[in-house]
């Protein structure tokens, strides 16, 4: 998997965590996963298609996103599991949106697909070309875990260049 | 949360009313809580562009917080629907998807800003006021025009 496509998800989950929750985030784990995904907790997935294809997942355990929704809110919230899965869902969206628009502003063109939950307790085995990069980043309010299974995706690109040739 | 001088309608001191258009509910949330403190009122709330679509049409509303990525219809095409519309709809991006073309292809169809999320209250204050005043000031122009 290509690291250049994967720091802007590093730097956007660092950046967005870090303003959000008003403390800075450390990288505690990173490794290669090549095994069908295992959810931790609540799990958020988003899809992307065009250049870049794959998908990325992030995944908090039930209190960390309580946590992070009051932090994020600016106020204690009624506990809901509702609300819970919101958080995940937007906290995903809001670092796959950054990351995508470092990505889009490198020359990569792709869609990004909304966020759903993910709710199967293993997603789909990673092919030799994507290849999970799962980091799990330490906060102050708990830890939060990004499962990033990308390719480039060389067929489409070659299209792309054509028409745009 | 920070508090801020209210933006009122300048034709008549009122609260500006929002329209907050975004998938999640939890950023609908936040985003209310933010022009409540700006003195704002929320109008309505809505999920996807196609809902949002109607909303405006029952509601007038004096600013639309529009997200992009949304299931049904995205943001860009639900703005570009509404100023054709009603041209003089006051239409803001909030996405978290910034980049250049995405941009240039929301003013193109008739949004008058573009906020990236996570949105910054003091960010997004300015935008409001922004926006308000320059209606203002294009009624003021025309007026000394005429």
């Amino acid at each position: 998997m290509r690291m250049d496509l994967i720091q802007p998800f590093i730097n956007s989950a660092d950046a967005v965590l870090a303003q959000g929750l008003q403390s800075p985030t450390s990288i505690e784990n990173l490794s290669m996963e090549e095994e069908a995904y295992r959810r931790k907790g609540i799990a958020a997935e988003v899809c992307l298609t065009g250049e870049i294809e794959g998908r990325v997942i992030f995944d908090l355990d039930p209190e960390t996103a309580g946590r992070v929704a009051n932090q994020f809110a600016g106020a204690e919230l009624p506990e809901s599991a509702d609300l819970v899965r919101e958080t995940v869902c937007e906290l995903a969206n809001q670092i796959i949106g950054n990351a995508v628009t470092a990505l889009n502003d490198q020359g990569f063109h792709f869609r990004v697909h909304p966020p759903t939950l993910h709710t199967s307790e293993t997603g789909t085995k990673s092919s030799e070309d994507t290849e999970a990069l799962v980091m799990c980043f330490n906060t102050s309010h708990g830890n939060v875990f990004m499962n990033v299974a990308l390719r480039y995706n060389r067929r489409r690109a070659s299209e792309h260049a054509a028409i745009a040739g | 949360m920070e508090q801020f001088a209210p933006v009122k309608r300048s034709e008549d001191g009122q609260p500006v009313r929002y329209l907050i258009v975004d998938d999640s509910v939890f950023a609908r949330k936040n985003l209310a809580r933010m022009v409540e403190s700006f003195g704002g009122q929320v109008a309505g709330e809505a999920g996807d562009g196609v809902t949002a679509i109607g909303e405006y049409d029952r509601l007038s509303p004096d600013i639309v917080l529009m997200d992009i990525t949304m299931p049904q219809m995205e943001g860009i095409e639900a703005a570009e629907k509404i100023v054709r519309d009603h041209p003089n709809a006051r239409i803001v991006m909030v996405s978290s998807v910034g980049y250049q073309e995405n941009i240039v292809a929301a003013l193109q169809r008739g949004a008058r800003h573009f906020v990236q999320k996570p949105v910054k209250p003091e960010v997004l204050y300015e935008v409001i006021k922004y926006v308000m005043r320059d209606d203002a000031a294009s009624a003021q122009g025309a007026g000394a025009g005429a």
